[in-house]
């Protein structure tokens, strides 16, 4: 290093802000996004030599419009079920989130709620009970499952510290092999290696057609349990107890607070609520059971939960693009002959500069002063 | 350029947000001398020895070493310019072994010689009368350990510029005069040293000369040997300073906390209480002094139902009924549904006493958000507590929305001693209630003090400034590693006296009651 | 005997794929950053590398097996520490959270390769039809005599060199680790980068170096999954993401130690495969049997929490990012 140089300050010095207005938030968000859909863009246009805004213009179909008026309304009613599905884990995160508890186990919460949703969608078919009362039984089993899956790591973590990331992880993989278990016992037509449409003809523990649309039902529940958590963790003593535990262990003992009951109490709500997206995912959208139930949504919710900084309404934006991505990648996957794989790519780059455009609200860059060279 | 000065540092500004930690700071450190840095805490003395360290990097100013002009951009440059410091929280990885830890970051043969090593500590350990077993790994290490592991880490170094932040705070006086004589030693090889401290007499007997910061700004530079308490104080706070504490003599004392034989493991299965037994009376402040480590945290959190107690036990007398009640066992929430007032002001105001992400109003709550409502949070009555605790006490802050971690150190002070006072306690326990604070707000809360016991609050006030236990409290508790030194009477002790029980046990000596 | 000797074969083909991506895992944990982007960082490493073979065999008449293998291996090295560096940039420079940002390089990762996977098999002719025949002789072929020796030569000797590979890096990292200074700094960044920095240890130099050679070693796990495992052919069946989250679960059983990971490896394959050799288990109860590697990796997990011995836990600072003058 020249002489010069050794005397002068670093070229970027980075510190950390005070607090930013919410208009540069945003402003900062909507650029990180653009600069996203730019590189894809390219990524696109070298890969596959079409024309980007063409694709683009094709996954806004694909979510949001189409062609005629019974394309445009399925293509709509899809994207708002799988906002349903995904809103529903990302609800779950997020009481877990808040406590600092990292539940990676949404994935396998919700599919051993799925899993007691086919169980008693088959099992009680026969039993002549009124729909109503059959959908109930489901979601109180699905619900009861998806908690006990949440516990399990939840209680080890309260009594022996065990470290939950990877418990949780690993859950997820020990419920995967259950599901193929169940999958295996239950399959139909024999050796098909798969449940099939469960109750096809009868449609039997399905969700309700209502003003006919199928996922009115799915709607309705999104919509309570987001409403339902925000005032939860916002309002409630127990959610005070969930933001103190989060902060500092000590001081939740100091305030009389008891960890580890509020750890076990809060990993049940977040595994009973992915227990009842899983119910949701079988009941309400799929009506078979399989490994790819969940699809990696748990994983995704993951993202969803914490980008929205454990607030159940900025999940509902988060949730909407990521959805319209996935949604718009199938799109352009069938019309363009590509492969629907493409939107895993677009999701990974956009959430990348979302992930990476938060260090610009966190922290502020202070350029050397080009007059201290001299 | 040959120079006197080992280091030169002018005009240095450093701000952290808002808050300016430094404001053009200028000061020298000469070869083969010991420079005091002193000031008060919070005044900005570690910030500007950390610049020169390479933690941080200043806003503007310059530093020169030996003459040069240099830019300090990381440890590793401080290091190659011969500055060693040794921060007050130490930095050493626990699982490492002492040897380990001193070859860290070092440059030289790829391949590690643990063993080669291990003998050039011995030896530096040989020369100054150190004691480090170099194979003894940092987590089993006592604090002290710890420390001359750090000075040892140094030396190895090679340092010429040597740092030493707060270095006496957990030594025993005896370690404190071996430290010092080491510290000569190195004077006497021509290093330069610098010695941060707010202790009076430490500066006095160890240094040449002091350089005194005030509130981030340099305030001067006397030589030692003309210099005195006096003249150091009032140039460390200001203003002459009121030391006299208004102390009413206690009125209708009547026991409140009994402890008897209390004795508990810390988390390390080190016996951190052994046969603790006091009474705390209703009107009167005791103090409890003691260096810390010594098990004043340990007893204050047993009687909070923090901690885990392995005998003994502690009644407290309830004014209202007149019961006796044991509070061993109880948690924090059985005490309180027991109707027992007990206020506890922790040593960890952010990590324990206080949620820092929350405002003031939810931050009120966290002693008894559980009391009213079933499932909601009821907000309106800690609003209103809020606000009054930001009148009454002068909190600064934008609104009592504002995290508290955003707060000066004084102020979120107030608003835990504040909170703690209004739930109109029975007892209230303080930990280092003043410690980081200016001298008016450390005032203030000695007012407060006063009051809570003027009302017939039985206070226990655990602090680390002799001179303030002596003048604030009634009686003081003596505790030593863990033991009972004895209970004096704060009027006719003195701070000898005080201070040589911190370090020995007088056996069969104890004058309570 | 034979039986037993097929599954100790299966189990060290398994186990070797899980191993690379738990050695490449342990080097960027050491560091402090939990890189949970494994998976998708081995799909990256095994589709980079299918693909370069795939443009090398359909472009040269006769292609040559040493550059087949030479492509294969720099190929998957470069575009996995590509993927460990846009990770550490997000996490190290610009300080986002680790768990969301492995996350979502796994879904990058499994986009990008079954998206190229499943063009590579459009373009040779359908699904499944891909094959890099040449490359995958290449990495399967034994050492020509010592694979006879009867059982002694098939359990030790019928793999291909990947195998061999994968047990000295896991005792080359493990020197590197211990004994050596970069590795003794290394591991002071994972525990205490705030201490480290004050030794002069450049933290951030550190966790990039781990990260992205890390990175590079996990992909080769990749590598060797579509070479050897598969022989040489593309499905996009998620296998390589399972498999990758077993490596993450092999790091714990290893207890951070990469030379526990050889024989933890193996151990893993055993009981994934363990099934296959045990008679009259239905299709069911296989895939019960298949949970074994997860069950045992949380009872390994629950040991070591309650233990507490300080050597056996995760570092110190693990899935945290450092700030210097935080205060």
């Amino acid at each position: 290093m020249s002489k010069a140089a050794a005397v002068r300050e670093p070229f970027i010095r980075i510190t950390k802000r005070d607090k930013m207005p919410i208009w540069k938030k945003i402003i900062i968000y909507v650029v990180a996004i653009i600069l996203a859909l730019a590189v894809s863009a390219l990524f696109i246009f070298f890969v596959t030599k079409l024309n980007p805004i063409d694709v683009y213009k094709t996954m806004w179909q694909g979510a949001f419009g189409g062609i005629t008026d019974t394309v445009k309304k399925l293509h709509r009613s899809v994207t708002i079920r799988d906002i349903c599905t995904l809103l529903l884990l990302g609800v779950a995160l997020a009481p877990a989130f808040k406590m600092k508890f990292w539940n990676c186990g949404a994935e396998g919460q919700m599919l051993m709620g799925g899993v007691a949703t086919a169980f008693m969608m088959i099992n009680l078919a026969d039993a002549g009970l009124p729909n109503w009362l059959l959908l109930v039984i489901m979601c109180v089993s699905a619900v009861i499952f998806g908690a006990v899956w949440g516990l399990i790591p939840a209680i080890f973590k309260a009594v022996w510290n065990t470290n939950e990331t990877l418990f949780t992880l690993m859950m997820n993989y020990v419920a995967i092999q259950i599901t193929s278990f169940c999958v295996a016992k239950w399959e139909n037509p024999y050796g098909s290696n798969s449940v099939g449409i469960i109750n096809q003809a009868t449609q039997v523990g399905w969700f309700p057609t209502w003003f006919g649309q199928k996922y009115v039902l799915n709607i309705i529940i999104a919509i309570i349990a987001t409403v339902a958590m925000f005032i939860y963790l916002k309002k409630t003593k127990q959610g005070y107890e969930i933001a103190v535990v989060g902060e500092s262990k000590n001081t939740a003992k100091y305030a009389g607070i008891s960890v580890k009951k509020v750890i076990i109490r809060t990993m049940i709500i977040s595994g009973a609520v992915c227990g009842l997206a899983g119910f949701v995912g079988v009941a309400g959208v799929d009506h078979t059971i399989s490994t790819s139930t969940a699809g990696g949504r748990g994983f995704t919710a993951i993202i969803v939960a914490w980008l929205a900084k454990f607030n159940t309404f900025f999940m509902v934006a988060i949730t909407l693009l990521i959805i319209f991505l996935n949604r718009g990648a199938s799109e352009i996957a069938s019309k363009f002959a590509l492969n629907e794989y493409a939107s895993n790519i677009i999701t990974g780059i956009i959430l990348f500069f979302i992930l990476g455009c938060e260090f610009f609200i966190t922290y502020k860059m202070n350029f050397r002063k080009s007059a201290k060279e001299a | 350029m040959e120079t006197n000065y080992a280091v030169e540092m002018k005009n240095v500004t450093k701000t952290f947000g808002s808050t300016v930690a430094n404001n053009n700071v200028s000061l020298t450190i000469k070869k083969g001398e010991i420079l005091s840095l002193l000031g008060e805490n919070g005044s900005g003395k570690t910030t500007i020895m950390n610049m020169l360290a390479g933690i941080y990097f200043p806003d503007s100013g310059q530093i020169y070493i030996n003459g040069k002009e240099e830019s300090i951009r990381s440890p590793k440059d401080a290091y190659d310019l011969g500055i060693g410091m040794i921060h007050q929280h130490f930095k050493l990885v626990d699982i490492f072994s002492a040897t380990e830890n001193v070859i860290l970051g070092q440059e030289g043969k790829e391949r590690l010689n643990k063993k080669a090593v291990a003998a050039r500590i011995r030896e530096i350990c040989d020369k100054y009368g150190f004691d480090v077993d170099p194979d003894k790994k940092v987590y089993n290490m006592s604090v002290s350990e710890k420390q001359t592991l750090e000075i040892v880490k140094v030396i190895y170094r090679g340092a010429d510029i040597l740092i030493l932040d707060e270095p006496t705070a957990v030594l025993t006086p005896q370690e404190t005069e071996k430290l010092f004589t080491v510290i000569r030693n190195m004077r006497a090889a021509g290093k330069a040293i610098v010695i941060i401290t707010h202790k009076l007499h430490e500066v006095l007997s160890i240094s040449d000369r002091v350089t005194i910061l005030r509130k981030g700004e340099y305030v001067g530079t006397v030589d030692t040997k003309d210099a005195n308490e006096m003249i150091l104080t009032e140039m460390m706070v200001g203003k002459k300073v009121e030391l006299n504490i208004d102390r009413k003599e206690p009125e209708n004392t009547v026991k409140r906390l009994e402890v008897k034989n209390l004795s508990c493991y810390n988390k390390e299965g080190r016996l951190a209480l052994d046969n603790i037994s006091f009474t705390a009376n209703a009107g009167e402040i005791l103090g409890i002094a003691g260096i810390s480590g010594c098990g004043e945290k340990e007893l204050l959190e047993s009687i909070a139902g923090l901690q885990k107690t392995a005998r003994g036990s502690v009644i407290f007398n309830d004014p209202e009924s007149g019961q006796e009640i044991e509070l061993i066992g109880k948690n924090p929430k059985a005490i309180k549904n027991l109707g027992i007032a007990l206020s506890f002001v922790p040593e960890d105001r952010l990590g324990m006493g206080l949620v820092g992400s929350m405002g003031m109003i939810e931050n009120m709550m966290l002693r008894d958000y559980n009391k009213e409502g079933v499932i909601f949070l009821n907000k309106s009555k800690p609003k209103q507590v809020a606000e009054a605790i930001k009148e009454e006490l002068g909190v600064v802050t934008p609104s009592i929305n504002t995290p508290v971690s955003r707060l000066s150190g004084g102020n979120v002070q107030k608003v835990l001693v504040g909170r703690e006072i209004s739930s109109a306690p029975a007892v209230l326990m303080t930990a280092y209630a003043v410690r980081g604070l200016d001298i008016n707000t450390s005032y203030s809360i000695y007012n407060l003090l006063n009051k809570q016991k003027e009302n017939g609050v039985a206070v226990l006030y655990v602090g680390e400034d002799l001179d303030v236990l002596l003048a604030l409290c009634d009686r003081i508790l003596v505790l030593c590693g863990g033991k009972m030194s004895g209970i004096v009477d704060a009027r006719t002790t003195t701070k000898e006296e005080v201070g040589l029980m911190m370090t020995s046990i007088r056996k069969g000596d104890t004058k309570d009651e | 005997m034979d039986s037993v000797i097929s599954l100790i074969q299966a189990a060290v083909v398994f186990g070797t794929v899980i191993m690379f991506g738990c050695i490449g895992e342990i080097m960027s944990e050491k560091a402090g950053n939990l890189n949970l982007g494994v998976p998708g960082i081995m799909y990256i490493g095994a589709i980079a590398s299918l693909a370069s073979v795939f443009m090398y065999e359909s472009h040269v008449a006769e292609p040559n097996k040493a550059v087949c293998v030479i492509i294969a291996l720099v190929s998957c090295f470069a575009a996995s520490a590509l993927a460990g560096l846009i990770y550490s940039f997000l996490t190290i420079t610009l300080r986002a959270n680790q768990n969301v940002t492995g996350l979502t390089l796994t879904i990058f990762g499994s986009g990008i390769a079954n998206f190229f996977g499943g063009s590579l098999n459009k373009m040779a002719g359908g699904v499944g039809q891909i094959s890099v025949a040449n490359t995958s002789e290449a990495f399967r072929a034994r050492i020509p005599g010592l694979s006879s020796l009867g059982a002694f030569g098939k359990i030790f000797f019928s793999y291909g060199f990947m195998v061999y590979v994968a047990i000295i890096l896991a005792i080359l990292v493990n020197y590197f680790l211990k004994r050596t200074r970069k590795g003794l700094n290394l591991r002071a960044v994972g525990e205490n980068p705030a201490t480290a920095d004050a030794a002069g240890v450049n933290v951030t130099k550190y966790k990039y170096f781990a990260t992205v050679i890390g990175a590079g070693i996990s992909g080769l796990g990749g590598v060797y999954y579509v070479m050897d495992y598969i022989k040489g052919t593309w499905a996009n069946d998620g296998t390589i993401e399972k498999l990758g989250w077993l490596a993450v679960a092999l790091v714990i059983f290893a207890t951070w130690k990469s030379v526990n990971a050889i024989w933890g490896a193996y151990l893993f394959g055993i009981l994934y495969w363990a099934y296959f050799y045990i008679p009259n288990l239905t299709r069911a109860s296989q895939e019960l049997f298949k949970m074994i590697p997860y069950v045992v990796t949380i009872i390994v997990l629950l040991f070591v929490s309650l233990r507490k011995k300080k050597e056996n836990q995760a570092p110190a600072h693990l899935g945290l990012s450092y700030f210097r003058e935080e205060r």
